[in-house]
C-alpha cells in the first residue's frame, strides 16, 4: 500500500535498531505521548527488538483515557433525556461510568449511534430534526478542527437541532504537566504525529527550552517510531534539546495555518481537569460565546453526582507513566477488554488495553 | 426458474398457519429445491447412510441479507456444508428452515431460496428437509435462516481441533477478512465505497482433495466469526499447543487492508466464510500446500506458521517489521475507531 | 487520536474530493488542504483531509533510514 508498506520494511528496521544498539546501555525513559504510538509500539512488538536499557513510557494522549469520570456520568446521562440521539466516535461505548456505560444503555434501548466523522454526526441531525442530536466530541488537536469545521457549517445551514458535548484537550499543556510534576524522569518525548500535523513543531519549543527536553515528532509506522527513538538518543548522547521533525512528510514546523484558525474560530481555551493529571490550566477547549448554543451542557444541563470511582483502578498513574498496567491489582484478573473498570482498558488506545492484547511477551 | 405463487407479493401470518397458503408455499420450495426426497412431503426425511456420522447445525441472522458475493441463504448453506467439512465428513444432507417476518417480501424469498438451491447443487449436497415459520412484524428482522447437516467421515479420518502436534504446519487457504468488510461495505452508513466481496464457497471440494493426498492432517477449521486469530486461539487451547505465525506470510486482498487501515481493524479478526486452515505434519505439508493450490478455493494458499513447543494454549505473530507479539482472541466488538 | 491515512485525491468538487486508499474510496472534506490537487496524496482522519502528504518528502524519509548504516 502506497506511503506505508515501505514504512514497515524489516531489513530497515533491523539497521535502525542496530544503530540505535551502539549508543550504549545507560538506562533512558522515552515517552511516547500519543496512544496511537503506544498500539503501534505494542502492535509490531517493537519494544522487544529495543535494547533493554530503553524505557518506553506510556503518556496521557488517549483521549478517551483521560476524560474524567464526570464527564462520562454527564454523557451516560444525556443519554437519557427525551428525544435525543447520541453520536460518538467507536472508543467511547464501553467507557464505564460510575453506574453504567454508553453501551450499557445502548442495550436498554438508547439510540447510540457510532459515527467515523463529524460530518455523519451533523448528517444525522439534518435527517432527524424532530430529535436532538448531541456528538460526543472528544480528541486533540488532530480532530477538534474537524468539528470546529462541522460547527461552522451547522451555523452556516442553521442546523438547530445539533449539539456538542466538548471534552476537547490540548497535548502540550500536559506534557508541561508531567514535566512539572517531576513525578517520573522523562529524557526525551516522542511527540504525536498528527496532532502536531495541526499544531506544527513549534508548539514544543518551549519544552526543550523551558525544561531542556529533547523532543522528537514521529510518524506512525513502525520505522518512524524506530527513527524516532534513534533521534532522541542522538540528541541525548550529544547533550542536546531540539524539536526534530521525524514526520516530515505531513509536519511542517508552523503546522497547517487552516486547522489552527479554525480551532480559534469555534472555540477558546480553558482549564480543564484530566483523569489521573488534575485539572491542568489553559489545557482544553469550550466552545465561544457565539458558538454557545451547540453547546450540549448549556442546552441540557446534565447534572451528576459526586462520580464514584473505583479506587483500585490505577489509570491515573498509569496515563502520568508513574506506573505499568501489570502494577494494578485489577489488571488482567478483574479488569478485561469485556469488563473493563477503567478507560484505559477500553480505549483502543489505552494503555491497558495494548498490555493486554499484545503483551505478556 | 419456478416463480412463487403469489398472493400480494408479501408473506402473510397466514402463509406460517399450516392452511392452503403454508401448503402453497412449501409445494414451491419443494419445487425449487428438485430432489425426490423433499418432493415426498413426509414429515420426516428417510435416508440410508453408512459410516460415522457427522451432524451439525447453525442459525443465519447476517445483516443485510444481501452483501456483495452473497447473500443470507448462500452463506447458510456453505456455512454448514463448511462445518461438515472441517472435521473431514463429506456433506451429504442439509435442512433448511426459516423464520420469516410477516411482510417479508415474496420476491425476496425466491431469490434467497433460488440462492440455496444453487450454493447446494454447486456442493452437490441435497437439501432433502425443511420448515417455514411466519413471525409479526418485529418478531424478527427480515429473515432467519437455520442449517443443519450431515456428513460421512471416512474410516481413518481423524480431524479435530484437538489434534494439534508440535512440528505442524499451518496452512491457510486464502486472503482474510474478504467476509466482514464485504458485509460492513453493505451495511446502510458505510460511506466508503470498496470492491470486496463475500468469500462464501463450499470447501468440502477442497478438502477432499487434501484428505486424498494426505491421512494424517490434524487439524481443520474454518476461521468464521472472531477471525483467524479467533480459530488458532482456540485450536492452540483445544490442542495445548504454541502457535507461532509469521504476519508476512498472510495474505490480504487489498481493498481488505485499505478499510482496516482506515478504520482501525485488523484482518487478524475478522470473519471469512470461504476459507480455512489446515494443520499438518511437516512432511506431508508441501504436498497439501500444492493440492490446495491446485483448487480453485486455495489458489492463495500459504504456509502462515507452525506449532511450536514453547507457550502453550498462546499464538505469538511475527510482525513484518521483525517484532513480535501475542496474538489474542478477538474480545469485544471491533469498533471503527479514531481514537 | 491519530488515526489518518494517506489516500490519493481522484476528483475535486468545491471543499469535497473523492479519495482512493488502496482501492477504497471516500469522500472527504478538503477545506483544511490548500490547493489540493488530484493525484496528490492526503492524509485522512475522520472524513477530513488534515495535510498534504507529499511524495518527495516520504521518499526522502525512507532514503534516511535506508542511509543508516
Amino acid at each position: 500500500m502506497k506511503l506505508i508498506d515501505e514504512f514497515r520494511d524489516g531489513r530497515i528496521a533491523e539497521r535502525i535498531v542496530s544503530k540505535i544498539e551502539e549508543f550504549g546501555s545507560s538506562k533512558v525513559n522515552l515517552m511516547e505521548v500519543c496512544g496511537t504510538h503506544t498500539m503501534v509500539i505494542f502492535k509490531y512488538g517493537l519494544k522487544g527488538m529495543l535494547p533493554e536499557n530503553i524505557n518506553l513510557l506510556s503518556g496521557p494522549g488517549c483521549p478517551v483515557c483521560v476524560t474524567t469520570q464526570e464527564d462520562i456520568d454527564k454523557v451516560i446521562g444525556l443519554v437519557k433525556e427525551e428525544g435525543v440521539i447520541i453520536t460518538t466516535f467507536g472508543d467511547m461505548l464501553r467507557v464505564p461510568g460510575t453506574d453504567s456505560s454508553l453501551e450499557q444503555e445502548k442495550g436498554n434501548g438508547a439510540d447510540i449511534r457510532i459515527v467515523y466523522s463529524p460530518v455523519e454526526a451533523l448528517r444525522t441531525a439534518r435527517e432527524n430534526r424532530d430529535k436532538r442530536v448531541i456528538f460526543l466530541a472528544v480528541g486533540f488537536e488532530t480532530t477538534s478542527p474537524l468539528i470546529a469545521a462541522s460547527l461552522l457549517d451547522a451555523r452556516r445551514d442553521k442546523v438547530k437541532n445539533f449539539f456538542i458535548f466538548c471534552t476537547h484537550k490540548l497535548i502540550p499543556p500536559a506534557m508541561e504537566a508531567l514535566l512539572m510534576s517531576k513525578e517520573v524522569k522523562i529524557d526525551g518525548f516522542i511527540c504525536p504525529g498528527h496532532v502536531s500535523v495541526a499544531i506544527g513543531s513549534e508548539a514544543y519549543r518551549f519544552i526543550v527550552k523551558k525544561y531542556g527536553v529533547p523532543c522528537v515528532i514521529g510518524g506512525f509506522e513502525p520505522l518512524d517510531v524506530l527513527q524516532s527513538v534513534f533521534m532522541l538518543l542522538k540528541q541525548i548522547k550529544e547533550k542536546e534539546a531540539e524539536v526534530e521533525i521525524e514526520y516530515f512528510r505531513a509536519v511542517r514546523p508552523e503546522g497547517n495555518k487552516i486547522a489552527q484558525k479554525l480551532i480559534s474560530e469555534v472555540f477558546e481555551v480553558t482549564d480543564v481537569e484530566w483523569r489521573g493529571l488534575g485539572v491542568i490550566p489553559q489545557s482544553g477547549l469550550k466552545l465561544r460565546a457565539r458558538f454557545s448554543n451547540f453547546d450540549a451542557e448549556r442546552e441540557f444541563q446534565p447534572k451528576v453526582r459526586k462520580a464514584r470511582r473505583n479506587r483500585e483502578c490505577i489509570c491515573g498513574e498509569v496515563l502520568r507513566g508513574v506506573k505499568k498496567p501489570v502494577d494494578c491489582t485489577l489488571y488482567a484478573r478483574i479488569c478485561t477488554p469485556e469488563k473493563p473498570y477503567g478507560p484505559c482498558m477500553v480505549s483502543s488506545e489505552g494503555t491497558c488495553a495494548a498490555y493486554y492484547k499484545y503483551g505478556g511477551l | 426458474m419456478v416463480k412463487f405463487k403469489e398472493n400480494g407479493k408479501k408473506i402473510l401470518l397466514a402463509h406460517g398457519s399450516g392452511g392452503r397458503l403454508t401448503h402453497e408455499l412449501i409445494k414451491d420450495f419443494v419445487k425449487r429445491f428438485q430432489n425426490p426426497i423433499l418432493a415426498k412431503l413426509d414429515d420426516s426425511a428417510v435416508l440410508k447412510v453408512e459410516g460415522r456420522l457427522a451432524f451439525t447445525t447453525d442459525s443465519y441472522v447476517v445483516d443485510p441479507i444481501y452483501f456483495p458475493g452473497g447473500d443470507i441463504g448462500k452463506l447458510a448453506v456453505n456455512g454448514t456444508i463448511n462445518d461438515l467439512s472441517m472435521v473431514g465428513a463429506r456433506p451429504l444432507y442439509l435442512s433448511a428452515s426459516a423464520i420469516i417476518e410477516e411482510g417479508f417480501p415474496i420476491g425476496d424469498l425466491e431469490r434467497i431460496v433460488d440462492s440455496m438451491e444453487r450454493a447446494a447443487r454447486l456442493a452437490k449436497v441435497e437439501i432433502v428437509a425443511g420448515d417455514t415459520k411466519v413471525v409479526e412484524k418485529g418478531g424478527v428482522d427480515k429473515i432467519f435462516i437455520n442449517t443443519s447437516g450431515i456428513g460421512v467421515v471416512e474410516s481413518g479420518v481423524d480431524i479435530s481441533s484437538g489434534n494439534g502436534r508440535v512440528g505442524d504446519r499451518i496452512i491457510l487457504s486464502g486472503t482474510i477478512g474478504d467476509h466482514g468488510i464485504a458485509i460492513l461495505s453493505a451495511r446502510e452508513r458505510f460511506d466508503f465505497q470498496t470492491e470486496v466481496k463475500s468469500d462464501s464457497q463450499p470447501l468440502n471440494g477442497i478438502v477432499l482433495e487434501i484428505l486424498k493426498v494426505s491421512k494424517k492432517i490434524h487439524v481443520l477449521r474454518d476461521p468464521t466469526r472472531g477471525g483467524l486469530a479467533t480459530a488458532l486461539n482456540e485450536i492452540a487451547q483445544q490442542s495445548g499447543v504454541g502457535i507461532e505465525i509469521e504476519e508476512e506470510k498472510i495474505p490480504v486482498k487489498e481493498g481488505v487492508r485499505g478499510v482496516c487501515e482506515m478504520l482501525g481493524f485488523d484482518p487478524l479478526y475478522i470473519a471469512n466464510e470461504g476459507k480455512l486452515v489446515a494443520f499438518v505434519p511437516e512432511k506431508d505439508s508441501m504436498k497439501v500446500l500444492n493440492a490446495m493450490r491446485k483448487n480453485r478455493c486455495g489458489k492463495n494458499a500459504q504456509i502462515i506458521g507452525s506449532v511450536v513447543k514453547g507457550h502453550k494454549g498462546k499464538v505469538v505473530v511475527r510482525t513484518g517489521v521483525g517484532g513480535e507479539r501475542i496474538l489474542d482472541m478477538l474480545s469485544g466488538e471491533q469498533l471503527p475507531r479514531i481514537c | 487520536m491519530c488515526l489518518a491515512i494517506p489516500a490519493k485525491i481522484i476528483k475535486i468538487e468545491g471543499n469535497l474530493a473523492q479519495v482512493d486508499m488502496a482501492g477504497v474510496k471516500r469522500e472527504a472534506d478538503i477545506r483544511m488542504v490548500k490547493d489540493a490537487k488530484v493525484g496528490e496524496y492526503v492524509l485522512i482522519h475522520a472524513g477530513f483531509a488534515i495535510e498534504k502528504m507529499v511524495k518527495k518528502d516520504a521518499e526522502e524519509t525512507l532514503k534516511l533510514f535506508r542511509e543508516m548504516e
